[in-house]
Parts: structure tokens; sequence; C-alpha cells
């Protein structure tokens, strides 16, 4: 058992292979790799946030990213993505390059990715369709997609699928500042879910909601990506939100990696000690 | 055991202070002298200015006067409302251009601003003297100059709206490989509209009231008939226009105040 952030050693990565490779049978049993970290540090000015974090992360699977305030967690889901340039080393998401290349390949790259931000981050004043469509900008931008009344039938029809999914079609009218929390935040999942992504990132996305909001929420996100084999990360501090939902975790601690374990081998007072 | 003195109520200030506090005073005496602050002026201009009012009430209320200064009032808000869209409208891409951070680089930034600060250093009635020598006498040259004005002062605030505006959904947006100008026209604008209808009604406002006097260089509107009225010392016409430009800029005020709360929610 793992009681405190000294007495944490990584446990050996498990690489769960939940969705085989769609083409050719010769190598179903190879997990593929849908995000590799490696060695990547961050700091701003003279004032280190992380340092030397890797990790190679498998399609289909899910990792949650722990750890106490401060300490990085959102800042190196930010720097996998893109959206902030990494100090140091690499990243890989879907097999391509995403560090060191050009602007357009990264967000061609991201177009084949979702964020589900804790603050949901809706435009307030659009409608939940327009927000929805939003999400489609990566794959089919353009002013057809700025708002729902220009936008293409087909897109018009993906948007209220993705509304479908998350239960809120009926509200697709509606402003995006007169939902309530746990709506909302259904609302930023089916707009990070409608472009088709391979990867989704969560960061914290239950911090705001209530306990009974953030299962619903989490219940719902985890469904639709194993619905669709995508591969998840998610932040969080919820330590049983990241046993229950996570096939593996990451912690941070001390500007380090301190642990790297499959879910099941873990304890809630393992995680614990990163917060200590 | 603890000390419980009372403090000072005023804490003396450092030598630094204090140097600092006897130069903003000597400047404001050096201000005034330049302004030519006369107290015999101030004590001896009640009498003057009752003698003023005593000539100019009661206002002149004749029908055909009315008329004719109610369809100068009528001009002046074409003037405003006119040169007001126009600027909000031309300010709108210029400030995409200006606010750092969003679709052009730092110097293409700095550039604008500058140039919009050029644009708000100028007085509404300069402009309007520049174009009445451009385009000629008439409310055209002060719709031209309230869009100058209109564009000095949206153009820069809207830029400091967007630069101000929640950098969240602008980030979720280009997380999921959208564009500069998609994020722009999907996260930043909406995002920056309540501020923009602001703005724009506070634009409005400042228009009315500008245009009121751009007919004193010949500029269309009202402001020729408060010229002409004090001129011919025909004070109660005089009054009347000053009356009416009241209520109209008040009235202004108070339908930007309601359709800001109606727009927005807030007042600003």
């Amino acid at each position: 058992m793992i009681s405190s952030v000294s007495d944490l050693r990584e446990k050996a990565p498990v690489a769960r292979h939940v969705r085989p490779e769609p083409t050719g049978t010769e190598f179903a049993s190879v997990p593929v790799v849908d995000i590799e970290a490696q060695s990547v540090s961050k700091s701003f000015g003279d004032t280190p946030i992380f340092s030397d974090v890797s990790f190679r992360l498998v399609r289909g699977s899910s990792t949650a990213l722990v750890g106490a305030n401060g300490v990085g967690k959102s800042t190196l889901l930010r720097c996998v993505m893109g959206l902030i340039p990494a100090t140091a080393g690499g990243v890989r998401l879907l097999g391509e390059p995403a560090t060191g290349v050009r602007k357009s390949d990264l967000r061609a790259l991201r177009a084949r990715i979702g964020l589900v931000s804790q603050k949901h981050n809706l435009v307030p004043r659009l409608s939940v369709l327009s927000n929805v469509l939003h999400g489609m900008l990566g794959r089919t931008g353009g002013p057809r997609h700025w708002a729902h009344g220009f936008a293409p039938e087909a897109s018009r029809r993906a948007a209220m699928e993705a509304l479908d999914k998350v239960g809120l079609v009926h509200l697709a009218l509606r402003r995006a500042d007169r939902l309530s929390g746990g709506q909302s935040q259904r609302v930023a999942i089916a707009r990070a879910i409608v472009g088709a992504p391979e990867i989704l990132f969560a960061d914290e996305p239950t911090a705001s909601l209530d306990p009974q909001a953030g299962k619903d929420v989490m219940d719902l996100f985890m469904s639709l990506a194993r619905e669709n084999g995508v591969t998840v990360v998610f932040t969080s501090h919820n330590i049983d939100h990241a046993l229950s939902y996570g096939d593996r975790v990451l912690g941070l601690a001390e500007g380090r990696k301190m642990l790297d374990a499959t879910a099941v081998s873990l304890t809630a007072s393992d995680l614990r000690g990163l917060y200590d | 055991m603890t000390d419980t003195t009372l403090p000072n109520r005023i804490e003396r200030p450092s030598a630094v202070s204090f140097l600092a506090y006897a130069g903003a005073l000597v400047l404001i005496l050096w201000c005034l002298g330049g302004a030519g602050f006369s107290i015999d002026k101030v004590v001896s201009s009640p009498p003057r200015f009752a003698d003023f009012a005593a000539r100019a009430f009661p206002p002149n209320l004749e029908p055909g006067v009315l008329a004719r200064l109610g369809w100068k009032m009528l001009e002046t808000m074409q003037i405003a409302v006119a040169g007001a869209v126009i600027g909000v409208i031309l300010s709108l891409p210029i400030a995409v251009f200006a606010a750092r951070g969003l679709i052009a680089g730092p110097w293409v930034n700095q550039s604008l601003r500058v140039v919009l600060g050029f644009i708000r250093a100028v007085p509404d009635i300069a402009w309007a003297l520049v174009f009445v020598v451009a385009v000629g006498l008439g409310p055209f040259a002060g719709m031209l100059a309230i869009v100058m004005d209109t564009l000095g002062f949206c153009g820069r605030f809207f830029a400091d709206d967007m630069e101000a505006a929640d950098k969240g959904p602008a980030e979720s947006l280009a997380a999921t490989g959208a564009g500069r100008l998609d994020v722009v026209a999907c996260a930043t604008i909406p995002g920056a509209m309540p501020s923009f209808v602001s703005t724009s009604l506070y634009a409005l406002e400042k228009a009315v009231r500008s245009s009121t006097i751009l007919g004193l260089v010949g500029a269309g509107g009202i402001g020729i008939e408060l010229k002409v009225g004090f001129d011919l010392f025909d004070y109660p016409t005089a009054m009347t226009v000053i009356l009416m430009i009241a209520v109209v800029v008040i009235g202004i005020e108070q339908l930007s105040g309601w359709a800001r709360t109606k727009i927005i929610g807030e007042q600003r």
C-alpha cells in the first residue's frame, strides 16, 4: 500500500487493449499507442511546473491524471494537446508528432481530438445547438458552422444526434447561459463528441458539479467514450472517480510523475499519498 | 502585555509623499493660472448670468420656430444614428486586428492601436472641419465626423473587450482544431458581445451629444441654430435650442440605459 509521496513507486504500466486495430488481423493483439509523452517538462519563466514526464496510453483506454492543486495536471494536459508549448520533451498523438510541427498540422491533428473543461466553456449567449456545432469547426470550419441557422443539414443533424446522446435534444434552442451546471457539462460533452474524436481529454469535468451530477456526467462521458472506442484522459481530484472510471492512474507530485499504475492495483489510500 | 495604544488618525507622510503632494498642488495652481482663473470674474458673473437668463426666458415656443428647430433636431439625430452605426460596423473588423493575441501579429496590433489613438485624439469638431473642407457644408460632413469619432472610440474598446473576453471557450474550440478566424467568430466575439453592446450604446449617446454642436462649423444639425441665436442676440430661441438638446440627450441616455439592461441584463 502506498501512503505518501515518498512511498510511491511507479508500477508497471499496463497496456490494456480495449479496441483492436480495425484493419488486418495479424496485429490484432498489438496495442496501438494513441498518446505518447516523452520526457515532457514545463516551466513558466524560472518556475518549473513538472519535469521529465513520460507515458504511453493505448487506444481505447481510460486514464485518470491525479495530483494536488497546482501540481500541473491541467498544464500537462495542455502541453499534450499542444495548446501551450512544452519546455522540453516530445508528444505524439495518434501516431503523429504533436510537438515541433507546423500550426496547420497541429490543427489537423486536433481535429481528431476533443476537450471537455471544468468550466464547460460554452459560449453563453449562443444556443445549445450552435455550441455543439462548434465542435465540428476543426473538421469542417468556415462561416456556415458559426451558427446553427447557416449550418449544412448534415452538420445540424450530427449536432442533434450528439445532443440526443447526452439527453438534451429538447434544449437545442435554449441559450447556453440558461442551463444548469449538469446540463451545461452535458452540452460540453456533446460538443466534444460531435466531431467523432479519437481522443477525449477532460480537465476536471465534474469539479463544478454536485456529487450526483458529477457521477451522472462521468457515467455518460465514459459510456460514450467506451461505445466509440475513444481514448480518454481525464484529470480529477475525486479519488473514487479516478479508480472507478480510469483503467490506469497517473499521479503527479513534486513536479514529477510519481505514480503510474492500473486502477485495479490501487486503493484510495494509495492516491491520498499524492495529496500529502 | 499587548500594546493597545490607538494609532494616529492620519499617518505622517514620508518625505517623498510630501514632495509629491506639494508638486501636485503646484501643478494644479499652475493650470488654474493658465486657464485664466479669476475670483473677481467668478464673483461678478452671477449678475451677468441672471441678465442672460432674464433675456432668454421664456424660451421661444412659437409653432413656426418649434417646427424649424424640430426638423433640425431630427437631422441631428439622423447624423448621430447613421454615423454611430457605420462607425460601430467599421470598428469591429479593425478591432479584431487590433486586439492582441487573436488574428494579427503584434506589429499589426500596435500599428492599428496607434492609428485608433490618433483618430481618437482629434476632437470631433476638428474632424467636422476637415470633412466640411472635403465634402462641403452640410450633414454629410457631420456624419463622417461622427463615423471617425465612433471608430476611434469603439475600435479601441472593442479590441480591449475581446482581449478581456473569457479565454475558456476559445481554448475549447482551438483544442478541436478550429482555425483562428473560426475561434474569433464563434467564441471571442460572442463572448465580448455584452461589452460591445454596452460600448455601442455609449457611442450612440456620445454621437448624439457631439452632433448637436457640429452645426457650429457648418456640418449640419441643430448647432447652427444655437450659433445664429447667440449671434443675433435671440436668446429665447437659443434657450429653446439648449432645452431641446438637453431633453433629447437625456432621453437618449435613458433609452440607452433601458436598452442596455434589456439586451445584456446589467448596467456597465
